[in-house]
């Protein structure tokens, strides 16, 4: 840094630095409002338990299903040229701008609707049950996958895989032997992302999968409910035990080492 | 043989028109032209990455215009190497045997030849991303020679290199002709790189291609 700037770093440090006390004082808020004691008591509760098995269980599930959404089709937004291109660019902008209430809302209706009920009776049924947890993350972290992906595979250069084609590989083998080892730092960040963004659900969750403790409970609803019935301590204690492992997740990004820009565009 | 006869391809609103030419079997062919007169987008189509529209393609005899860029049976360096920054230098000279479906010890032994030949044994356990560019534009090479193609297609191969290790590569291109007999199509804008390499000279300019000697290329 030469010596002249300084001053410039320091305002653009003055003016951004608000906002991270703002964030490092909720979490000390939190950190002081309760106990390390009463924290594990709260973790420790049947329910909670069980919240935090569905949790770790549906969101890891999601993220799978999102990664294996993102891969193929933010391939095809950065790389293929198709009719109605902008159009589906746009569709998966809506899942991200919506809110999500709204999100919920419109999946309980499709489950409603004769396809969905049908699908429910002979396929799996969703509606309050575990599955829709899943269902109801995957709507939303899988819009941000496709982003992540797309990013990705826009800054790999296509030179690459061309190469491969003419080396012997057809298109598919040049996508799997070639594409997918130098997109899997996106990959990851992509799962991540996801993943991160499942934890975080909460309108759509409670909406198609209710709060049943036991059966539909995730961490974020947990936090909801304990705020129902007023204790605020196990709240308080939900909640950092999710801080907790955003970071870690955050963490593994930021070692995973995405491309510039995946993951900054595209934050859940 | 590289023969392209009456070739039109469009990309945009540039078009390259009615061109034909012919490096025989063996020779060493250098295209010139400005930058954006279209020389990739002629080497592209030779790939098989673009489409033609009108005319044909042959190697060797064989009409190769509707063949994809794997059945095309060619060598291609494009201009900032594309080396497969996943895999080492041996994976990648190993790349084309293997989809070829070579045995292993083919594989090792072909691998072993082209990096003796290249002056690159030492390289071979390294990862691309920490060659120089000289070392980085051998590997491309190697890797483009490895399933022996018969037709080699290079896209300013020594454009970015420094005076010293161009005068190498030039030389190492010259013994790669002599050692593996390779049609060559060399594209360049460098008139000495052109002189040094070159036994016919091709020059593209306002969408066609005209034959001419060396020192008409400046033109």
């Amino acid at each position: 840094m030469i010596r002249g700037d300084r001053w410039f770093y320091g305002v653009l440090g003055i003016l951004g630095g608000g906002y991270l006390v703002l964030i490092v004082a909720m979490i000390a808020a939190d950190l002081f409002y309760t106990t390390p004691k009463h924290l594990i008591e709260s973790l420790l509760t049947e329910e909670i338990r069980f919240a935090v098995y569905l949790t770790l269980g549906s969101t890891i599930a999601s993220a799978v299903l999102s990664t294996f959404v993102a891969i193929p089709l933010g391939y095809l937004l950065s790389r293929a040229s198709f009719p109605g291109k902008r159009a589906v660019d746009a569709l998966l902008d809506i899942p991200i701008v919506l809110p999500p209430i709204v999100v919920g809302l419109s999946l309980i209706i499709l489950l409603r609707t004769v396809p969905g009920q049908w699908f429910q009776e002979h396929v799996v049924d969703i509606l309050f049950q575990w599955p829709s947890v899943i269902l109801a993350q995957t709507s939303v972290a899988a819009a941000f996958a496709v982003r992540a992906m797309k990013i990705t595979y826009d800054q790999m250069s296509p030179r690459s895989e061309q190469v491969a084609m003419t080396l012997g590989c057809s298109r598919a083998q040049a996508f799997a032997r070639v594409v997918l080892p130098e997109a899997r730092r996106g990959i990851v960040a992509a799962f991540a992302i996801a993943w991160a963004r499942s934890l975080g659900e909460f309108g759509p969750v409670l909406i198609i999968s209710g709060a049943t403790r036991n059966r539909t409970e995730v961490l974020s609803t947990t936090v909801w409910l304990e705020l129902n019935v007023g204790k605020l301590e196990a709240a308080v204690a939900v909640s950092l035990f999710m801080v907790l492992i955003a970071f870690v997740v955050l963490i593994v990004i930021r070692l995973a080492g995405p491309a510039e820009g995946v993951g900054k565009s595209v934050r859940p | 043989m590289i023969s392209i006869k009456g070739v039109t391809v469009r990309s945009g609103g540039f078009s390259l028109q009615n061109v034909s030419f012919e490096v025989p079997a063996g020779g060493y062919g250098v295209l010139m032209g400005r930058t954006g007169s279209g020389k990739t987008t002629l080497l592209e189509m030779l790939c098989g990455l673009r489409d033609v529209e009108e005319g044909s393609i042959w190697f060797d005899q064989r009409d190769v215009t509707r063949l994809r860029p794997a059945d095309r049976g060619i060598g291609y360096v494009p201009q900032d190497r594309a080396l497969f920054q996943t895999m080492t230098v041996r994976e990648n000279l190993a790349f084309a045997p293997t989809i070829h479906g070579w045995s292993r010890e083919e594989i090792n032994r072909r691998v072993a030849e082209l990096a003796e030949h290249l002056r690159i044994t030492p390289l071979l356990g390294r990862s691309p991303a920490g060659l120089s560019g000289g070392e980085a534009q051998r590997v491309a090479l190697g890797r483009a020679l490895a399933a022996r193609p018969k037709i080699l297609l290079l896209d300013e191969p020594l454009s970015a290199l420094d005076d010293e290790t161009w005068g190498e590569m030039v030389e190492l291109l010259g013994q790669v002709r002599k050692w593996t007999g390779v049609t060559t199509l060399h594209v360049t804008h460098r008139l000495h790189e052109a002189d040094a390499l070159g036994d016919r000279f091709f020059r593209l300019a306002g969408g066609s291609v005209t034959e001419g000697r060396v020192g008409d290329k400046a033109s």
